[in-house]
């Protein structure tokens, strides 16, 4: 197990107070460990967005410890004159270099409009002091691994949605962070460029060691590069862990109505019933897979649940099969399934 | 004609010149003054609003009260109103110098209110960007929002310009000299309508020339490349700030 990298004890977030405070965040503990990519799922008004501002105090915390990198930037104190602890933080001084070492990327991307790619990937640099030569020159190499440099001299207004996203990781890269914060940086994006961001960042993330922290609402996502994922509703982490075994065995009722496509409720299927949890990638549309497997197999599964998008022919999405009892038959059509391009499947085991 | 031309020039040539040159002095130094005063208090409205950077409850109300309060007096009121104040600062009511600090007085509100929509229209994502990398207020001030609302501050600019032109003409009346004064005192007081005529082409020209100026430099500098949309903004600040007191 590796080090710490960000670590959030009993965090709390209120909006608001009396009558009309929001509980946004309650009791939050979090262990993201460097190097990995950690994802936190949840559904609208979870909570996430306010989670992960508060790894950069873009949201400071009613209370709790936030640490990154070794580095408090809000923890309790006991106040002097009650037994009452109070939340403390950072020096704004401190905070604005702690900053350079966990940048965030944004659904809106959020590039400076009148300045070109070159000059936004210069702008963290600029911040910090960095020379204008030196800065222009490690721009073209961030330009290059994220493969705009060809569009170093045009503005944001002439980039499609992912090549923005490519110029805002590029800029987020720039003060060579640890830790990368993404939140919803693909929900603007169709599924093929949502594809291709996720396989930069896991590239970025294996070649560069930097630890990457997805906020996301859509269940591929974390398939495709988490390792570990929390999951979070109505502000609190209802469950986490490894990716596998929180889709394989999810045993709260927040992580099944992700996990089962379509709101499948487990109450619906007798406890025992064999499923697979089938994830689309962009491969072969689901229809014919069902087909051939009826036909090639000579299996039949009965879908309990799908949330499926055609795009352009291509399946994305995840459905919920149930497998048929005979043991030989569900290893024979699960087999079939693991054998196609561009489709996982995993089992599922349901808790009554 | 080229005779009638000819004599006007002779007998009001100069008249019209020395109130071109005092009306440009008037406009320009007012102007000058007036957005070293109104781009600070706009970007502290800025700041300081209850979703700003800095928030700040009671300043953002001071400076907005000022800001309204001046907004509201007619040109003309508080030109006689501040008169000993003028005298204070420039030993003189009257004249080119006596019209600058009433023009300066009552153009900062209004271009502090100018900046602070201009300035308003930059995406908070951005301005949130900019913090999650550690920007100080004074880099997000002087490297995102300013650059990154300088059509519209420019467009902005136009509206100045044309709004103290017409307060100096305003000013021309009670003597403060340029071409408000003359059209008072040749074409008004002494009925000769060539002057006043002369004066009020002149005047349209120039407005126009502003504006057709100032509407090309933002278009040309802006990078949003948003050829609609650009029209739009413009129309709606220009929209917003059409009228003048
Ligand atoms: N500045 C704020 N003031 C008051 N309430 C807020 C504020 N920001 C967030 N909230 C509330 O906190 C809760 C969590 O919001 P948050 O934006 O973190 O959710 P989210 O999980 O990111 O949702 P989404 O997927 O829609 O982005 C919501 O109920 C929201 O209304
Ligand atoms: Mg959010």
């Amino acid at each position: 197990m590796s080090e710490s990298i960000i670590q959030i004890q009993h965090l709390t977030k209120t909006f608001g107070d009396g009558e009309t405070a929001v509980h946004a965040l309650e009791d939050i503990n979090l262990d993201i460990r460097q190097g990995e990519i950690f994802g936190i799922i949840g559904l609208s008004g979870a909570g996430k967005s306010t989670l992960v501002r508060c790894m950069n105090l873009l949201e400071r915390p009613t209370s709790g410890t936030v640490i990154v990198d070794g580095q408090q930037l809000s923890w309790m104190e006991k106040q002097a004159d009650n037994k009452d602890e109070k939340v403390v933080f950072i020096s704004e001084r401190e905070l604005r270099l702690v900053r350079r070492s966990i940048t965030m990327i944004f659904q809106s991307f959020n590039l400076l409009m009148q300045r070109t790619v070159l000059k936004n990937v210069c702008f963290p640099m600029e911040l910090s002091g960095v020379t204008a030569a030196k800065a222009k020159k490690r721009a073209l190499e961030l330009l290059e691994i994220v493969g705009l440099r060809d569009k170093a001299g045009a503005y944001p207004a002439q980039l499609s949605g992912g090549q923005k996203q490519r110029v805002a990781i590029a800029r987020a890269l720039a003060t060579d962070p640890k830790v990368l914060l993404c939140d919803e940086a693909t929900s603007a994006l169709d599924p093929t460029t949502t594809a291709s961001i996720l396989a930069l960042l896991k590239d970025l993330n294996q070649k560069l060691g930097v630890t990457v922290v997805v906020i996301t609402h859509q269940m591929s996502v974390i398939e495709e590069i988490c390792s570990r994922v929390a999951i979070l509703d109505g502000g609190v982490i209802a469950e986490q862990g490894k990716v596998e075994d929180i889709f394989s065995n999810p045993s709260t009722d927040a992580a099944r109505r992700l996990v089962y496509p379509g709101g499948a409720s487990v109450a619906q299927y007798p406890a025992g019933t064999r499923a697979v949890r089938v994830a689309f990638n962009g491969g072969t549309a689901y229809q014919p897979l069902i087909a051939s497997l009826a036909i090639d197999c000579g299996v039949k599964v009965n879908i309990l649940g799908a949330d499926t998008r055609d795009i352009d022919g291509k399946a994305f999405g995840t459905m919920l099969l149930g497998l048929p009892d005979d043991p030989n038959e569900a290893a024979k059509a699960l087999a079939y399934i693991r054998a196609q391009h561009n489709v996982s499947a995993e089992e599922v085991e349901y808790h009554g | 004609m080229a005779e009638f031309i000819t004599t006007f020039w002779a007998e009001y040539g100069s008249i019209l010149l020395t109130g071109i040159r005092d009306t440009f002095i008037m406009v320009g130094i007012s102007t000058l003054f007036a957005y070293l005063l109104g781009l600070p208090l706009g970007v502290a409205l800025i700041l300081t609003q209850p979703h700003g950077i800095r928030p700040n409850h009671l300043l953002y109300r001071l400076l907005d009260w000022i800001v309204n309060v001046g907004r509201s007096l007619p040109f003309i009121i508080l030109m006689i109103a501040i008169m000993p104040l003028t005298k204070l600062i420039v030993g003189t009511k009257i004249g080119v110098k006596g019209a600058i600090v009433p023009l300066v007085v009552s153009a900062t509100p209004f271009i502090a209110r100018m900046v602070e929509t201009a300035l308003s229209e930059v995406d908070a994502g951005v301005i949130e960007a900019a913090q999650s990398m550690g920007a100080s207020t004074f880099q997000i001030v002087w490297k995102v929002y300013l650059p990154e609302a300088k059509p519209s501050l420019v467009l902005g600019g136009a509206i100045s310009i044309v709004t103290i032109l017409a307060y100096t003409a305003m000013a021309g009346t009670v003597g403060a000299g340029g071409l408000g004064d003359i059209a008072i005192q040749y074409g008004h007081n002494r009925g000769i309508l060539s002057v006043l005529w002369v004066t009020v082409i002149f005047l349209i020209i120039l407005v126009q020339a502003i504006q057709l100026l100032f509407n090309w430099a933002a278009r040309s500098i802006d990078k949003r490349l948003d050829q609609s949309a650009k029209g739009h903004k413009a129309f709606d600040l220009l929209a917003r700030f059409a009228h003048t007191k």
